[in-house]
């Protein structure tokens, strides 16, 4: 497997290859009537201002990737090389780039649920007050009762961020963005700096969560282990200016990822076959 | 010996009265009249309607002043406090007027717009607008940026965001420019009477001073002391309990 020219063959293509198998869209339940829909992720540069006075730092060249419906994919990358920068111009929240994010045929804005770094709740509102804040008009405030049961916070439903420990502060974050029934989910290391068994639980709710809902997912971590348990695909990506080094499917089914020896062959089979990745691991 | 916090409290005007009393009587002058003399004052004055009336005419100053200089000088402030190219711009002028001492800004209140109730409402508001400006620049300025991004990707409307995310933010700023506002305000405005007004507290001092007459003096101070002590019990503390129950 060679290092793949981001121009050229598109990446889920190549992803196709590498599985071997046709990754085609699941037609598993999925309960929304929007059209499953592919997201397209196109930016062809972003700079910012060098920290000294002179020049423009290039932080991202070239960066094509398209999700498709339902696709949990994960970036795998060092830290500093742009990752949350990507997901903050997915978001709309920087807007200063060249390249465009479009999902489905037309040029519609997906609708995104991002869940940060650190989970900036609104500490002067209850979790379920923060909760309800992000629903739509037509969303009916009940409808969060089965999520908040599925990710284990209806004992603390009512009481305010503060109170919460970090593992379930970073919950209510992923809660939030799930609420909204969005076209891409963003997460930006939701389990950095907790402890292993608070990660892992927190990760099995997710992984729960995901499958019950089925969204596309573009996750960020820079922990191997973790992205093999998740994804369906992972992206390797290199220090800024950041580039994508590799595109890889996960080939491990879904009832299989609790098997810790199963990921670690897989880790290492990576490393083996792909020694490219190894200055990324 | 452990005295309890309450009865400290407690004991604290009582020790001030006493020694107020002692001074008094060792003076022996009616420069330094004794707290009951002051007492009786009050009272008399309260039962001719006297004081009332003038401190309505006073209180009636410091709530128009007050409700013109709040929400002007928020908004100014807020602005400020997010635009940069504004900030830079204006903070000069900010601290012109900063330093403009209030009398000065009455006299010429009084010159340039006449011996009128509106003149002597916005020297006050122009005394007090600065501060509110300053105190809610830094509070906007502090907004944080982590949940201000959170709004914009859920897409908080406008009023989701002034509601949920900004206003508890720059609370603790309002009610800072409330409290020293609200001590500033009712001073600027006794001196506002004082000048250019044939009413109000202000004007009362100035009559007594003219005759000396310091029993009143006290006995008009006390009241109004009395009343701005009643609305920071009543309205300000209730309401920054209520703003902040979510703090651990």
């Amino acid at each position: 497997m060679g290092g793949i020219k981001t121009s050229g063959k598109k990446p889920d293509q190549m992803a196709a290859l590498k599985a071997g198998g046709h990754p085609e869209l699941k037609l598993t339940t999925h309960n929304q009537a929007m059209p499953l829909q592919n997201i397209s992720i196109s930016i062809t540069s972003k700079t910012y201002p060098a920290a000294g006075q002179s020049g423009q730092k290039q932080a991202i060249a070239d960066f094509q990737l398209t999700l498709k419906a339902d696709e949990y994919v994960c970036l795998v990358g060092p830290s500093g090389c742009g990752k949350t920068t990507l997901l903050n111009i997915i978001a709309g929240l920087d807007t200063a780039y060249d390249g465009a994010i479009s999902a489905g045929q037309g040029a519609k804005v997906p609708k995104i649920g991002y869940v940060f770094q650190n989970p900036r709740l609104l500490p002067w509102r209850t979790v379920r007050e923060n909760l309800e804040l992000v629903l739509d008009k037509n969303q009916s405030p009940a409808e969060l009762d089965g999520l908040i049961a599925a990710m284990q916070l209806t004992a603390s439903q009512h009481v305010y961020p503060e109170r919460l420990s970090l593992g379930m502060s970073r919950r209510v974050a992923i809660l939030r963005a799930f609420a909204i029934n969005p076209d891409l989910l963003l997460m930006d290391e939701p389990f950095v700096s907790l402890d292993a068994p608070t990660a892992r639980q927190a990760r099995e709710l997710l992984l729960k969560l995901w499958e019950q809902r089925q969204h596309t997912v573009l996750f960020v971590t820079h922990d191997l282990r973790e992205a093999i348990t998740l994804a369906d695909r992972l992206i390797f990506l290199s220090p800024a200016p950041m580039r994508i080094v590799q595109d890889i499917v996960v080939p491990i089914p879904r009832t299989e990822r609790q098997d810790e020896a199963a990921i670690e062959n897989f880790r290492l089979g990576l490393k083996v076959n792909c020694p490219e990745l190894n200055a990324l691991l | 010996m452990k005295i309890p916090k309450s009865a400290l409290t407690l004991l604290s005007p009582l020790v001030f009265l006493l020694l107020w009393q002692l001074a008094s009587a060792y003076a022996n002058s009616p420069a330094l009249p004794t707290p009951s003399a002051v007492a009786l004052i009050v009272w008399q004055a309260m039962l001719t309607g006297e004081l009332g009336y003038h401190l309505g005419v006073t209180l009636l100053r410091l709530l128009a002043s007050f409700s013109i200089a709040m929400p002007l000088g928020s908004a100014i402030g807020i602005i400020l406090g997010r635009n940069k190219a504004l900030d830079a711009f204006f903070d000069n002028w900010l601290i012109i007027f900063l330093n403009i001492p209030a009398l000065v800004t009455i006299i010429l209140c009084y010159v340039w717009f006449g011996l009128a109730e509106s003149a002597a409402i916005l020297a006050v508001v122009i005394n007090k607008l600065p501060n509110v400006v300053v105190t809610l620049r830094e509070g906007a300025r502090a907004l944080d940026q982590d949940l201000l991004d959170m709004a914009q990707s859920y897409r908080f409307s406008i009023r989701k965001q002034l509601v949920h995310v900004i206003w508890p933010q720059l609370h603790p700023f309002i009610m800072s420019a409330t409290r020293s506002g609200l001590a500033l305000t009712w001073k600027i405005i006794l001196i506002v009477e004082l000048l250019g007004r044939s009413n109000g507290i202000g004007y009362q001092l100035h009559l007594f001073f003219q005759m000396f007459d310091v029993a009143s003096i006290l006995a008009y101070t006390i009241a109004f002391v009395t009343v701005i002590q009643a609305l920071e019990w009543a309205v300000l503390k209730p309401l920054e309990r209520n703003q902040t129950k979510w703090r651990r």
